[in-house]
């Protein structure tokens, strides 16, 4: 929402120079109202004045040129060049001086134009950002110029060179020169032409011409022709063209300010209004806040509608509301209506609240929005068939051809206002091009009504377009205002002779209106604010705001629909009490012992565990894309493709919940091969969301660890998994070869377990998964499930007293199959060491020279000790003796 | 002998002062001091003394032998001295050289943020809850009294699972807010961060997925003037002391009054710059006392309970911590990112 602030003071006194910019914002920000940005218009525009042509001549160095001396009100003529041929001697024209500003930021200087000083330029409507709607009379319609004709051909020119007064040109169409030019009006001169056979004086509407200038003159009909009406090609009369300088026909003199003509001496501030209060998305509602602000008197005015045309409302239409969906429907008649350009005040505050001037029936319903933010619409009486209007919603294939052109299918859902036989207008969004006011528009039908907020939002929506009308009614709009509204726009009309008003409003409330009390509770205000703010406050700010209070009864305003509850009234009074006078105070109450659950601090520690090995942190995105489980070569009939699906994703890539996490890391993992990273080891602790069947999802958090590069092996993943468990303290973790993970590469893929708890899985990526995601390095992943790892903590750890005797070392190195899991070695020496044997590490594996075909040698450290003194050789070697048995029996594994 | 003496004297004094090292040392002691060294010898000659010159010139021999054991400790500890400064010279290094690497992770950048604020409101007696990501409109809109027909709640603004609009992803952690009310026993003092769901595209400040924090306090007596009490010290602690803040009215559907909490913007004091975009504040979290409603409708009597809440954009802040200029790197995870944290 654009305020204007010059127009603001039509409501509030809060000129400029009382309340800057930063006080305006600051303090209608900390009332509520959001100010984003304010622009200072006349900053725009610098330097740019009004100037008379006091003497106009022809360039000496250029065919087309014309040197003006300006008068703009300093001690002598400024001199400047210019290349339009609209301009003539006494005319008011805009003229950037030297060292001007131009809006959209062109900066003029002066400098030569073939050798003449220019000490500036004169501007037109475009570089003025203006367009004929700002100035009606900025219209530029050019006579062919036969002193300017350029032939196509140079070898067959159309027209002669040495073509002179007299001579035909075609037809009845004879050349023509102008003896003397002389103004008669807005763009009428009165013209004195040599027609080789005698002069003519006659009235003429282009503005190009001078004297001695040569024209195509139709003695037929007596006018003046157009480059159009020879049927010739612009480039042919290249000079003799729709544009030019804009000829100021205003209340103005030499030396004014173009920025304060235009009205650009404003402040514009930029608002940002919350959903809640579509009042503040007009003057009107913004009035009333700044004036609550900054304590001011409020003047509103109430309309005033002669009606003076005859006649009742009610002998032309008959209006019938259908459907529930429209609230109220005020509408009023205007006969004899008169499109013209609106007056430039108002043409200025359309412009300056963000919007642009069309024609005065127009501009009075945007006017008329702004200010009081009720959008109304004008119909083309004439258009309405059978003179009925009927509110309903459209009825299936029906289409409508909306103001912007665009043909529109309409459905059932879609709120319409509608002759007897067709929509008319899409209800609160668009007009329909079927009735819309043009020239010859005689008699219009102005609506002022009132919709379902969210039906305009969802036709709006779903036509895809979103207007200024439907923005405000999606909010819910004050069906109280219709009435107003409407009587505004009349008054308006009569302000500006735009038309005659016909006696009657029809006003169509199906529903009688309802009115919201809520009981004034100061002290439970007070409570709910922490404050001591003293009841005739409390009053007095309801009071300004609009509200009524009758006793503790408070009527709410009818354009105050958000507010229905008490701590809806400590929230208007808080605003303008202050929050910021609100104390900073701490209630106590109960004390809470806070803190992280167990869950929260595991997480916590195994994030710790991971960064200390070097991993860092992802976050990945929670949906994946279905061509997923593909990639990771998930079996067909896996029930983990079974996903959540999203109804409305934004893309394939992210329309389903994952059900696994590999995904996500390959993912990650990928980008950062392809971004040519060395290595990259990560982890995540994130989670996956499993179908229930009541349709919602179990979201059990995932660990997940991925990693490539030099260093990385199936040992170094597999020693940040062993880490990690040795700091939760799991027990009787194992490692099981997996060959059918489908995910996984079959000899490189090991499931982990806490005793019979299963952890999760690790391993190297299948190559073929590799090869999925364009990868061509070894990728390691594991998975494990955060609540199995939760569930495997051991609690806190019991203190075991240091040895007290020394320990001896025992190296041994035995032969087996080379097929056998070293991991059953292991078992099988620390079940069988007996109550000596405290550790058993692995040193060495060995194939090759001195060992048979098929088998290995696998060396281990022993370290023995006992508890009760010093470890006696008879009792090692009866440990060694019962490792060495159990190693042969049980595994076939021979002291080498 | 007394002039033997003297000899002996001047002679070890010198030999032991140019001793080059241990070994001539303990090879000067032998000679001199030995059982057949010099000062030995010159006492076996004490037999053919007179009765009167023995003591004497045995207490002569004592002293010079003292004397001797002196020098040679003496010039022992010089040469210990030099030979520990040549070793230390020898073994001197480049210290330049880089330390043996050891492995070192990184926590996402964003969590550095969110385990800060959980710690901060830790300190103030606040538990950490966590709830479903897949939810019931019943709890992220319905009895957070956002009606049916509401913007937030059209299928091109939230993800959606049911065709009937019953679940899907939450686009708030407010939810939680419903989830606390219903399950923990009062007073309740928590914080619920985590991710959320909103159909935008993807770019430099978007994403279809983002995180929040939420946080409320249910208690009798609870106040605004707790709330901005509260909140500002969490600003404090973020931001810095003396961070200058302000509460501005907005709009939440479930609190009332409601606020947004903003700093002053700390580049430039508060007088515009781009980094506020010209307005001195920099806007930073929503907040406000749970709509009365809302606590009825989770079956809390407003008349004995009153509380208030708040809501932060968790990469907005990370990346205001950190300077980093485009959202899509919270989320690309590229190592050479991650490692800068």
């Amino acid at each position: 929402m654009d305020l204007s602030r010059k127009w603001l003071n039509e409501y509030v006194d809060l000129p400029l120079s009382e309340v800057g910019d930063r006080a305006f914002a600051e303090a209608m920000t900390v009332s509520g109202s959001k100010v984003e940005v304010t622009r200072d218009l006349s900053e725009s525009i610098q330097n740019v004045k009004v100037g008379r042509i006091v003497r106009l001549e022809k360039h000496p160095n250029s065919d087309h040129m014309l040197v003006a001396q300006i008068d703009v009100g300093g001690d002598a003529p400024v001199q400047i060049c210019t290349g339009a041929w609209n301009v003539h001697e006494g005319d008011l024209v805009p003229v950037a001086l030297h060292n001007s500003l131009l809006p959209g930021g062109a900066k003029i200087t002066r400098g030569k134009l073939r050798g003449v000083e220019s000490d500036g330029m004169l501007c037109s409507l475009k570089e003025l950002a203006c367009t004929v709607h700002d100035f009606p009379y900025g219209e530029i319609k050019p006579a062919a110029l036969l002193n300017d004709y350029h032939p196509l051909d140079p070898a067959k020119p159309s027209i002669p060179a040495d073509i002179k007064a007299g001579d035909r040109v075609f037809g009845k169409v004879i050349a023509a020169r102008v003896r003397s030019v002389a103004p008669a009006g807005i763009n009428r001169w009165e013209t004195v032409l040599d027609t080789g056979s005698g002069d003519v004086t006659m009235v003429v509407d282009c503005q190009n011409l001078h004297e001695g200038d040569l024209v195509a003159y139709h003695t037929g009909n007596g006018a003046v022709l157009t480059p159009e009406d020879l049927r010739a090609k612009q480039e042919e009369f290249p000079h003799c063209i729709p544009d030019g300088i804009l000829i100021l026909h205003e209340d103005c003199a030499p030396g004014d300010d173009m920025g304060m003509l235009l009205g650009l001496d404003d402040h514009v501030v930029e608002f940002e209004i919350t959903p809640n209060r579509p009042d503040c998305l007009c003057m009107i509602g913004l009035a009333r806040e700044a004036a609550v602000t900054f304590n001011k008197e409020l003047k509103l005015h109430e309309p005033v509608v002669k009606a003076e045309a005859g006649g009742d409302i009610n002998d032309y239409t008959r209006i019938f509301i259908d459907d529930p969906l429209c609230v109220r429907y005020t509408a009023r008649m205007v006969k004899n209506v008169k499109i013209a350009p609106s007056p430039a005040w108002m043409r200025e505050r359309i412009r300056n609240a963000g919007m642009r001037p069309i024609n005065n029936i127009v501009d009075i319903t945007n006017y008329v929005m702004m200010e009081y933010g009720q959008p109304m619409h004008a119909f083309d009486f004439s258009c309405v068939q059978g003179g009925e209007i009927h509110v309903r919603c459209a009825r299936e294939g029906e289409t409508i051809q909306t103001l912007d052109g665009a043909e529109r299918k309409l459905t059932p859902s879609m709120l319409c206002i509608c002759d007897v036989e067709k929509p008319v207008c899409v209800a609160g969004v668009m007009g329909g091009a079927n009735s819309e006011i043009v020239g010859d528009t005689g008699m219009v039908l102005l609506e002022s009504a009132n919709f379902n907020g969210t039906s305009v939002r969802r036709t709006a929506t779903a036509l895809g377009m979103r207007t200024d009308a439907s923005s405000r009614y999606e909010k819910g709009l004050d069906p109280t205002k219709t009435y107003d509204a409407v009587q505004r726009a009349c008054e308006l009309i009569e302000l500006l002779g735009a038309g005659e008003v016909v006696e009657g409003v029809i006003d169509v409330l199906p529903q009688p209106l309802k009115e919201t009390t809520v009981k004034l509770e100061p002290e439970k205000i007070n409570a709910l604010l922490g404050t001591d703010i003293d009841e005739g406050t409390m009053r007095d700010i309801l009071l300004r705001l609009g509200f009524t209070l009758q006793g503790d009864v408070i009527h709410v305003p009818s354009w105050r629909g958000d507010v229905e509850h008490y701590s809806d009234i400590a929230e208007e009074v808080a605003r303008f009490y202050g929050y910021n006078e609100i104390p900073v105070k701490f209630t106590g109450g109960i004390t809470t012992a806070g803190g992280y659950s167990d869950i929260q601090q595991l997480e916590r520690r195994i994030g710790g565990v991971c960064r200390s090995m070097g991993l860092d942190e992802i976050i990945t995105y929670s949906f994946i894309s279905p061509s997923y489980y593909d990639k990771i070569r998930m079996p067909s009939d896996s029930p983990l493709r079974d996903s959540l699906r999203i109804l409305n994703p934004l893309g394939e890539d992210t329309s389903i919940m994952r059900t696994t996490i590999l995904p996500s890391m390959l993912e990650i993992l990928t980008r950062n091969y392809n971004y040519r990273n060395k290595s990259a080891a990560l982890y995540e602790i994130g989670r996956i969301y499993l179908k229930r069947p009541d349709g919602m999802a179990d979201e059990p958090k995932i660990l997940s660890l991925g990693a490539y590069g030099p260093k990385t092996d199936f040992f170094v993943l597999k020693g940040w998994v062993e880490a990690l468990l040795r700091d939760l303290g799991a027990k009787n973790v194992r490692f099981e070869a997996w060959k059918d993970n489908p995910s996984y590469h079959p000899g490189r893929c090991a499931r982990v377990f806490s005793g019979e708890t299963e952890l999760g899985v690790l391993g190297q990526i299948h190559p073929l998964v590799a090869g999925n995601y364009g990868v061509d390095a070894e990728l390691y992943c594991a998975e494990l499930r955060f609540d199995a790892l939760a569930a495997v903590k051991s609690g806190l750890p019991v203190y075991k007293p240091l040895p007290r005797f020394p320990s001896v070392t025992r190296d041994i190195a035995v032969v087996c199959d080379q097929k056998l899991p070293v991991g059953e070695l292991t078992s099988c020496i620390l079940a069988s060491g007996g109550r000596y044997l405290k550790g058993c590490s692995l040193f060495d594996v060995y194939t090759g020279k001195g060992v048979p075909e098929g088998k290995k040698s696998v060396a281990f450290s022993l370290t023995l000790r006992s508890d009760d003194g010093t470890l006696t050789d008879d009792h090692a070697e009866e440990a060694m003796t019962a490792i060495l048995s159990a190693l042969k029996e049980r595994l076939g594994a021979v002291i080498r | 002998m007394k002039e033997m003496l003297e000899a002996l004297r001047a002679a070890s004094r010198q030999a032991i002062d140019e001793a080059v090292d241990l070994d001539a040392l303990e090879a000067l002691r032998v000679k001199y001091l030995g059982k057949k060294g010099e000062l030995t010898a010159i006492l076996k000659q004490m037999g053919g003394l007179s009765a009167e010159e023995r003591p004497v010139m045995g207490q002569l021999a004592n002293q010079l032998r003292a004397e001797i054991e002196a020098a040679i400790d003496r010039q022992r500890t010089e040469l210990g001295r030099v030979m520990l400064e040549k070793k230390l010279e020898a073994e001197a290094l480049d210290v330049t050289l880089p330390g043996v690497e050891q492995p070192s992770g990184h926590k996402h950048p964003m969590y550095n943020v969110l385990d800060q604020i959980k710690d901060i409101f830790i300190g103030m007696g606040f538990e950490i809850v966590d709830g479903p990501e897949v939810e019931l409109a019943d709890y992220n809109f319905t009895k957070l009294n956002i009606d049916e027909g509401h913007p937030s709640r059209d299928w091109t603004d939230t993800f959606y699972f049911t065709k009937d609009g019953r679940i899907l992803l939450r686009t708030q952690t407010s939810p939680m807010q419903v989830h606390a009310m219903e399950t923990k026993p009062l007073p309740i003092r928590m914080i619920a961060p985590g991710r959320v769901y909103r159909k935008d595209e993807v770019d430099a400040t978007h994403s279809p997925m983002f995180h929040q924090i939420e946080g409320m306090v249910i208690d009798k007596g609870v106040t605004m003037a707790d709330l901005k009490a509260t909140l500002n010290l969490v600003v404090e602690k973020i931001y810095g002391k003396g961070t200058v803040t302000r509460f501005r009215p907005h709009h939440f559907p479930f609190t009332e009054p409601s606020c947004e909490l903003d700093i002053q913007c700390h580049k430039c004091g508060g007088k515009g710059c781009p980094t506020c975009k010209g307005e001195g504040w920099i806007e930073v979290l929503g907040a406000g006392m749970v709509h009365p409603k809302v606590l009825s409708g989770c079956g809390i009597d407003p008349d004995v309970y009153s509380g208030w809440a708040f809501g932060m954009g968790l990469e907005r802040l990370a990346m205001g911590e950190y300077k980093i200029t485009d959202l899509r790197l919270i989320f690309e995870n590229d190592v050479r990112f991650l490692e800068q944290f």
